[in-house]
């Protein structure tokens, strides 16, 4: 079997015992991709020679020597593109590596390509980049998700063994489920954002997509912790995540939040999320039926908050120090609109120019300010969940992949994928998607566990039982 | 004919103050003037992609030690926001800076009398002693540097990310000498607290100047105009009174002073519109996401207190009490940290302190203008001032033997037996000098005892010139007044 079919803990176990080496596993990867990357385009940039010298140097003995990892096209690797699928950012290349790489190269794992997303990470199907879209490996003629859709599309299609990507809204999970693959995202300050570029800093988190739950436990294990280098990293110790898998959920109390379930949402994806709340019931733990009273209120408090921070972090694409910029401005307002006008893709502009509003003098208080206090609610929801329970037990996405094309001329459908998801990134809760089985039509489902904050380990035990109980992360995509 | 005493100024500033830190404001590039371009920057400071700022606490320290001389409320919890626009000197075209929630809220500066301009420090509005509100002071981050040549703008962003502290005044000021006065005090405080070298003419201290004139006696404001590019602070009294002077005359011949930014122009000595103001801009603050509150009650505040210096009327209390110094003495000594430890350390081991300050801040500023670098070491002036209370050197002597001391800096006392110029106190050898003067000016001894008083300085005069002017004057005197009345 190709080594690109396997795990990071396996890959682990045969590289530290020198049954194989790391230049095995590259040269696999480089065989699937050479066969499938022209129908799935995860990546964005593929650098073979570099993979190739530095497995031949790997050391082994790392917690992550010599494994491949993907990087999500908006995180800075030293010397790398960064396009974050923009035009914007034409021949830019990284001066720094941001803090979760370089704890990765610390860790001894090797980079082998950007994976495609969309533009600055906003979108949920990968098809608002500017360098092409990316294919569901389960059928090239549906979206992958997004905006980490090249990470969890390379997961996903054994192109690549894992990947970070990063979730402001559902990011990291919705592409996971929609691909057939575990993604993480992080309680908010777990992972140093340094070196991520930013798209909402209050909702960002860095996160693994993996096949497996202790793959993606590996990761955050080398991940976490705090950084000088950013202010709202959490100060408490390292740890070992699922160091010691149990194997059980029993005496777990799961909740089922009234809200994430709705008349009229996917049959296929309820079915599989009730059957999947059912084994935990069956294998010892208690359903709690709860309530986030607030989450109706979740998008539109996301779509304030999340644009107005954006309208002023994407400001520095300006043409001045570094990307793409206008030839022969006229001056310098012409300097900035050319360079921005022609650089930012339509679904960026229209977050520049909606953040830009609800923040403006006469609005701010409509739009940034109530939306501030309504996040202080869904926070509170959250907490008040977790007294009764210890997870949440939801659907990652209200459906499965949807055909490219479908919903790119409708923003607002397009907005919707992100409901399930987007309440723990304004709440700052942890969650993961893992695959909890497939439609008639073979397309993956996902199933969200969201834990109380910073209770990664009990999400990532529960999550496990799961997953080993199953065989849904062992099945293979047709492409 | 002026009409000016008609009209009334109203006058608030806003001063920005780079703090002296090691380190810049966000990151850990250091925090120095001059260094080679664009040789002091990072990620961070440059703006990009995927850089995160974090807050540096000597900074926030020396913005609450501001605060608190300045009698600032200090907030429990302070934040940061954003202030948004676009300009190529500023890299993310945010600024960081505090809107909503600033460390410091409130205080006052004093106006010292000696702090006016010279030619004001005798007039009623330097005696008045007012004390103007200050608004708030907040901290912020510098932006890079502009250089615009005849095609083609530069950028060093070595400025990039200083610390900022931006003072905010009430517009409580009336005069241009009160602005002044202002600044003077101000930056009187910031030296003393070390928290910025607070150099005009560096940048180091910058100041934006709000102005307008009404009718006296009128409650309501006239239209303000704001006046920029004022680099010292006597330019910002110049400015103050050709803007006064201007709107004055112009509202008198019933024209309408427009809203606006007018530049300075320290050399035609006028003000010329900049830019009119359309519109107020909107900067869109809010909340910075990547910085988490400061709390200043634990730990930050206290570290600040604990810093605290004496400050400036304090210490020129103290220097008037203990010293004997005048307040005008003691004022410029509390304006000038440096000059003030030599002065305190020249006056540590003599009783004669006011002396000692005499000497120092008439004759040794004049040729040595620097005491930090001076080679003159600073108990010298104390030893000279004994040696002249003791009697070993008259006044005379004593300016010799300071004159030495500046070109060829040494102890006084060695000074003096080096110039041969120890004072003759030994009475045998003054009477036999006085003999000698009585003997040879009988003239004299006549006229005195006639009743011309006078006469006797011809006695005196002989005897200093026969022991080359190292006679003791008073013993002279206390002799020979003996002799004649024999």
């Amino acid at each position: 079997m190709s080594l690109a079919h396997e795990t990071v803990a396996s890959l682990r176990r045969r590289l530290s015992s020198k049954e194989i080496h790391s230049r095995d596993i590259v040269k696999d990867i480089l065989t699937e991709i050479g066969a499938r990357e022209k129908t799935v385009h995860a990546f964005t940039h593929i650098d073979e020679k570099a993979a190739l010298a530095a497995a031949e140097t790997a050391d082994s003995s790392l917690p992550l020597g010599g494994i491949p990892i993907a990087l999500k096209d908006n995180l800075n690797a030293l010397g790398d593109p960064c396009t974050c699928s923009s035009k914007i950012l034409e021949g830019y290349r990284a001066p720094y590596d941001a803090t979760a790489v370089a704890r990765l190269r610390h860790a001894g794992a090797i980079f082998l390509g950007r994976t495609n997303m969309d533009e600055f990470a906003m979108g949920s199907s990968t098809e608002n980049s500017a360098l092409g879209i990316t294919r569901n490996p389960w059928d090239p003629t549906r979206i992958p998700g997004g905006s980490s859709g090249g990470s969890a599309a390379a997961v996903a299609g054994r192109l690549a063994i894992a990947a970070l990507g990063s979730d402001t809204g559902g990011s990291i999970r919705q592409p996971a489920a929609l691909c057939g693959c575990v993604g993480l995202k992080p309680t908010y300050g777990r992972i140093s954002r340094y070196g991520l570029v930013a798209f909402a800093s209050s909702l960002d988190q860095i996160g693994p997509l993996t096949r497996t739950v202790e793959d993606s436990a590996i990761l955050l294990s080398a991940l976490a912790g705090h950084d000088p280098h950013d202010n709202t990293t959490d100060l408490r110790k390292p740890e070992t995540f699922l160091a010691n898998p149990t194997g059980s959920v029993k005496g777990l109390r799961i909740g089922l939040p009234k809200e994430y379930f709705l008349p009229g949402m996917d049959a296929e994806t309820e079915a599989s999320i009730r059957t999947a709340a059912h084994w935990f019931e069956k294998n010892g733990a208690t359903l709690v039926d709860v309530s986030l009273p607030h989450t109706s209120a979740a998008i539109a408090v996301y779509y304030i908050l999340a644009t107005a921070e954006a309208s002023a972090n994407l400001a520095r694409f300006d043409g001045v120090r570094y990307g793409r910029r206008a030839v022969d401005p006229k001056d310098l307002l012409n300097l900035y609109q050319r360079t921005r006008s022609d650089g930012f893709g339509p679904e960026v502009k229209r977050r520049i120019i909606l953040g830009t509003f609800v923040l403006s003098q006469g609005y701010a208080d409509a739009y940034y300010r109530k939306a501030q206090k309504v996040r202080g609610l869904l926070r509170q929801d959250f907490e008040s969940a977790f007294t009764k329970c210890d997870l949440l037990l939801t659907p990652t996405s209200p459906e499965p992949a949807f055909p490219l094309g479908e919903r790119t001329q409708d923003p607002l459908k397009m907005y919707l994928a992100d409901v399930f998801t987007i309440s723990t990134n304004l709440a700052g809760n942890g969650a993961i998607s893992l695959p909890c089985g497939f439609t008639k039509s073979n397309l993956p489902i996902g199933l969200q566990l969201i834990g109380p904050r910073f209770g990664e380990e009990k999400m990532l035990q529960a999550a496990h039982a799961y997953e080993q109980a199953h065989d849904f992360w062992k099945r293979m995509p047709p492409v | 004919m002026s009409s000016a005493g008609n009209w009334e100024a109203v006058i608030g500033l806003e001063v920005h103050v780079q703090l002296h830190t090691q380190t810049k404001m966000f990151c850990g590039c250091i925090n120095q003037y001059g260094g080679a371009t664009n040789s002091q920057v990072c990620p961070v400071c440059l703006g990009m992609p995927g850089s995160l700022p974090v807050p540096n606490e000597e900074a926030i320290r020396k913005t609450i030690l501001t605060g608190l001389m300045l009698g600032c409320r200090i907030a429990p919890v302070a934040r940061f926001d954003r202030k948004n626009y676009f300009y190529p000197d500023m890299p993310k075209n945010y600024q960081i800076s505090q809107f909503e929630d600033p460390l410091c809220a409130g205080g006052a500066v004093g106006l010292d009398p000696f702090l006016f301009p010279k030619d004001l420090q005798d007039t009623d509005e330097a005696k008045a002693k007012r004390s103007i509100r200050l608004t708030r002071i907040h901290l912020e981050e510098d932006v890079a540097k502009s250089f615009h040549y005849e095609e083609r703008s530069g950028i060093d962003f070595n400025r990039a990310g200083t610390p900022l502290m931006e003072i905010v005044s009430e517009a409580d000021l009336r005069t241009p000498g009160e602005a002044f006065a202002f600044l003077g005090s101000l930056r009187q405080v910031l030296l003393s607290g070390n928290v910025s070298s607070a150099d005009m003419e560096k940048g180091q201290m910058r100041c934006d100047v709000n102005v307008s004139v009404r009718p006296v006696g009128q409650k309501e404001f006239g239209t303000k105009v704001e006046l920029k590019n004022l680099n010292s602070i006597s330019g910002v009294r110049r400015a103050l009174v050709y803007e006064i002077a201007r709107q004055i005359a112009a509202v008198e011949k019933g024209e309408a002073i427009q809203h606006e930014t007018r530049r300075w122009d320290d050399e035609a000595g006028a003000t010329f519109t900049m830019r009119t103001k359309e519109k107020a801009h909107d900067y869109r603050y809010f909340p910075e996401p990547d910085l988490l509150p400061v709390r200043t009650d634990q730990g930050l505040r206290s570290a600040a207190e604990a810093g605290l210096p004496e400050l400036p009327a304090a210490l020129q209390d103290r220097l008037m009490r203990e010293n004997g110094v005048t307040a005008y003495q003691a004022s410029v000594l509390a304006a000038d940290r440096v000059l003030c430890g030599y002065y305190e350390k020249a006056a540590k081991g003599t009783p004669h302190k006011a002396v000692v300050a005499n000497w120092i801040l008439n004759d040794f500023l004049a040729t040595q203008p620097d005491p930090a670098t001076s080679p003159v070491r600073p108990e010298f002036f104390g030893e000279l001032a004994d040696l002249v209370a003791g009697g070993t050197i008259n006044s005379a002597q004593a300016k010799k033997v300071f004159a030495e001391l500046m070109a060829n800096p040494s102890s006084p006392k060695a000074l003096v037996e080096k110039l041969g110029l120890a004072q003759i106190s030994d009475v045998g050898a003054l009477e036999a000098f006085c003999d000698e003067a009585i003997a040879a000016n009988p003239r004299s001894v006549e006229d005195y005892r006639a009743g011309k008083g006078n006469a006797i300085n011809a006695l005196k005069g002989f005897v200093m010139k026969k022991s080359q002017g190292k006679a003791n004057p008073t013993q002279v005197d206390e002799i020979l007044k003996a002799k004649l009345s024999a």
